[in-house]
């Protein structure tokens, strides 16, 4: 959100300055951090036996939400909406637990391949409809998580499958310190592998131009049909991520959807994304889902009816745009 | 809109198809009631006998509350918004009433439902029109509150019971000589009333003028916020009769009943013409919107196909139709 107000960096600027603008350019980003600090502060005095069980657990219940955010961020940022994440996550979730059901840990490894593949084909399909019937993006992946959660029921019509051990071992547990759950390790893993390359590449500039001013970026060369494809493909398999995270959680398959393709949206805004396109990253969402998370688990330990924390979680969302918005208001008007 | 695009000279000089062309674009809604016609043979073709005036009737009424929903969207839409609260405004009302028969009585429950309606559509307004949240974010949020307000009421009157009033199952359910359903009475005056008040009314066009160009619209002197508190309070009353007419046609006081709509009342919205762009669209597309989602779900179901086939074709003829559409009407 704050990119396009930092200040231009003079050729010769002192170490102080680069913290500086560091720190305003990623100011979302940072207040985020600091919030997140004092929550955890607030959560440790009301819970004082609150450790590394607790971090466990936040890191495992966030993960699915967090790579839902992760692969709604990506195609928010070219431009589009995808409100088929969360019946991908259930088709992927089922098509994985149904395969590797009774199979060998190695087996495991192909679905696992296979399901990244899948991924990156719906996503592929999602975004093709778009570009070839020029119908707006949330209409066609609307229709399109009817396809998904249907094909996903016809899989799999009830909860069952199994998951290969290793699997289900890759976000349980802890990594080196027992305070460093495996789960975020496996976040943070993912979002080095692929999204910090991508976004350093030709494709990720374009996925932000094509964002930003699709016009512009057709006068400059983006191919702008295919950059839209492939960033649909990408938030596919994000959404394959997100599902195979469901399976490895829970040792099975659902062929239900959950809430998360409209959860993500609501992270993604809070996490810094603009809705309209080209602003925004995927840190920012991630830390935004364990920010949600941690308000929901601190609202159970102070004994809020929990209700009511969906009520926060509402009001909280509409609060945060409130101020931003507010904020970009007041800036026009300067 | 596009009646400025063809001047009656022009089309005589194309050919024919050009002019079927122009005519298409010019009433949109042709192809729509071929296309709901065409439903309703093949529904004949598949099932023989299946269309009855019973069968009718059904249809009808089914497609009710969903028309209803649709119209939220499609006044929305108008001015480039969308309402994702209508599931949990809907259900909220349609419980409240329920919860409230048996103490106060239907009338005060329903009078009750309609007030907080009004109350989370004046927020919802206020959040979209004021503070400028997008409308995505906003209805999202009020449906995460309202969600979660009605779940709390629930735990506060798990003593007192629900049960869904009979006056209320009537009005949802009774069809009249067997073709005509009962809800019709609260339908059609709302239809009306949307109807002429988009195409007469000064409030009617502001809606289309804030969404096809708010700029304009501002510099014209249309104050944008007013007209979208106003907008966001109709949209959640209309949710609320959706959500009151929906628990006495399925005869369930639940505050999840009117979700599983809240996503075909975009699409009807969208088959129907309108834009989700803003500036574009109807009430009465809409309509016939609601009758061919109604028809082919209820077409896919007497085929007996399991759940999930259904599920997939819905989304499948959802896109087809969307796509054809925007190749005719020639909107980008």
């Amino acid at each position: 959100m704050s990119a396009a107000t930092a200040p231009v960096d003079t050729p010769r600027a002192r170490s102080g300055d680069v913290l500086v603008s560091a720190v305003q350019r990623n100011a979302w980003i940072v207040g985020l951090l600091l919030f997140l600090a004092l929550l955890l502060v607030f959560t440790k005095l009301i819970q004082p036996s609150y450790g590394v069980t607790g971090v466990q657990g936040l890191a495992i219940s966030v993960l699915p939400l967090a790579l839902a955010a992760v692969a709604q961020a990506v195609v928010v940022i070219s431009g589009g909406l995808d409100l088929s994440i969360g019946s991908m996550m259930a088709l992927v979730s089922v098509v994985v637990a149904v395969l590797m059901k009774g199979q060998s840990e190695t087996f495991g490894v192909v679905v696992v391949v296979g399901a990244l593949l899948l991924g990156l084909l719906i996503g592929a399909v999602n975004g093709g409809l778009v570009v070839v019937t020029r119908v707006p993006d949330i209409i066609v992946t609307l229709a399109m998580s009817f396809v998904w959660a249907g094909g996903a029921l016809l899989i799999l019509p009830t909860p069952g499958g199994g998951s290969a051990k290793w699997l289900t071992g890759i976000v349980s547990g802890s990594f080196g310190s027992e305070w460093l759950p495996k789960a975020a390790v496996v976040l943070i893993v993912i979002v080095a592998v692929v999204w910090i390359p991508l976004r350093r590449s030709h494709l990720g500039l374009s996925i932000y131009a094509l964002g930003s001013n699709r016009l512009a970026a057709f006068r400059s060369g983006v191919a702008v049909g295919r950059t839209k494809i492939l960033a649909y493909a990408i938030t596919g398999m994000f959404a394959a991520l997100a599902g195979l995270s469901l399976t490895a959680s829970t040792g099975i398959g659902a062929p239900v959807p959950g809430p998360y393709s409209l959860l993500s949206i609501a992270a993604i805004v809070l996490g810094g994304v603009s809705l309209a396109g080209g602003r925004g990253g995927v840190v920012g969402p991630i830390l935004a889902v364990v920010v949600l998370q941690l308000i929901s688990t601190d609202l159970t330990f102070l004994n809020v009816n929990t209700n009511l924390s969906t009520v926060v979680q509402g009001l909280l969302l509409i609060g945060v745009v409130m101020v931003g918005s507010l904020a970009q208001i007041r800036r026009s008007r300067a | 809109m596009s009646g400025l695009v063809s001047a009656p000279g022009v089309n005589r000089s194309r050919s024919t198809s050009a002019a079927l062309g122009g005519l298409l674009r010019d009433h949109p809604i042709i192809p729509l009631l071929v296309l709901f016609a065409a439903l309703v043979v093949l529904s004949e073709l598949v099932r023989p006998g299946i269309v009855s005036p019973d069968w009718i009737g059904v249809i009808l009424r089914s497609a009710v509350p969903l028309a209803i929903l649709a119209g939220c969207q499609t006044l929305t839409m108008l001015t480039g918004g969308i309402d994702l609260s209508v599931g949990t405004v809907g259900s909220m009302a349609g419980f409240l009433v329920a919860t409230l028969v048996s103490g106060p009585g239907t009338a005060e429950g329903i009078v009750f439902a309609l007030l907080a309606a009004t109350l989370a559509g004046l927020v919802t307004g206020i959040g979209v029109g004021i503070f400028r949240v997008h409308p995505l974010i906003m209805t999202l949020g009020m449906s995460l509150v309202v969600l979660g307000l009605a779940n709390v009421w629930q735990l506060q009157m798990v003593k007192a019971g629900t049960h869904v009033a009979p006056e209320l199952r009537t009005l949802g359910s009774q069809l009249l000589f067997g073709v005509v359903p009962l809800s019709l009475v609260v339908f059609l005056p709302l239809a009306a009333f949307i109807l002429i008040g988009l195409r007469r009314t000064g409030y009617g066009r502001l809606l289309y003028a804030v969404g096809d160009n708010p700029i304009a619209a501002r510099l014209s002197g249309a104050r944008a916020w007013q007209v979208l508190v106003v907008l966001y309070v109709i949209s959640a009353l209309m949710a609320a009769l959706a959500g009151i007419l929906l628990s006495g046609l399925t005869n369930v006081a639940s505050v999840t009943l009117v979700e599983s709509s809240v996503l075909p009342s975009v699409a009807a919205a969208v088959i129907g013409g309108t834009s989700i762009l803003g500036g574009r669209g109807g009430f009465g597309g809409t309509i016939v919107g609601a009758l061919i989602l109604t028809v082919v779900s209820s077409l896919l179901s007497s085929l007996g196909y399991p759940e999930a086939v259904r599920q997939v074709l819905f989304g499948a003829i959802i896109v087809l139709v969307a796509a054809a559409y925007t190749r005719v009407t020639g909107e980008h």
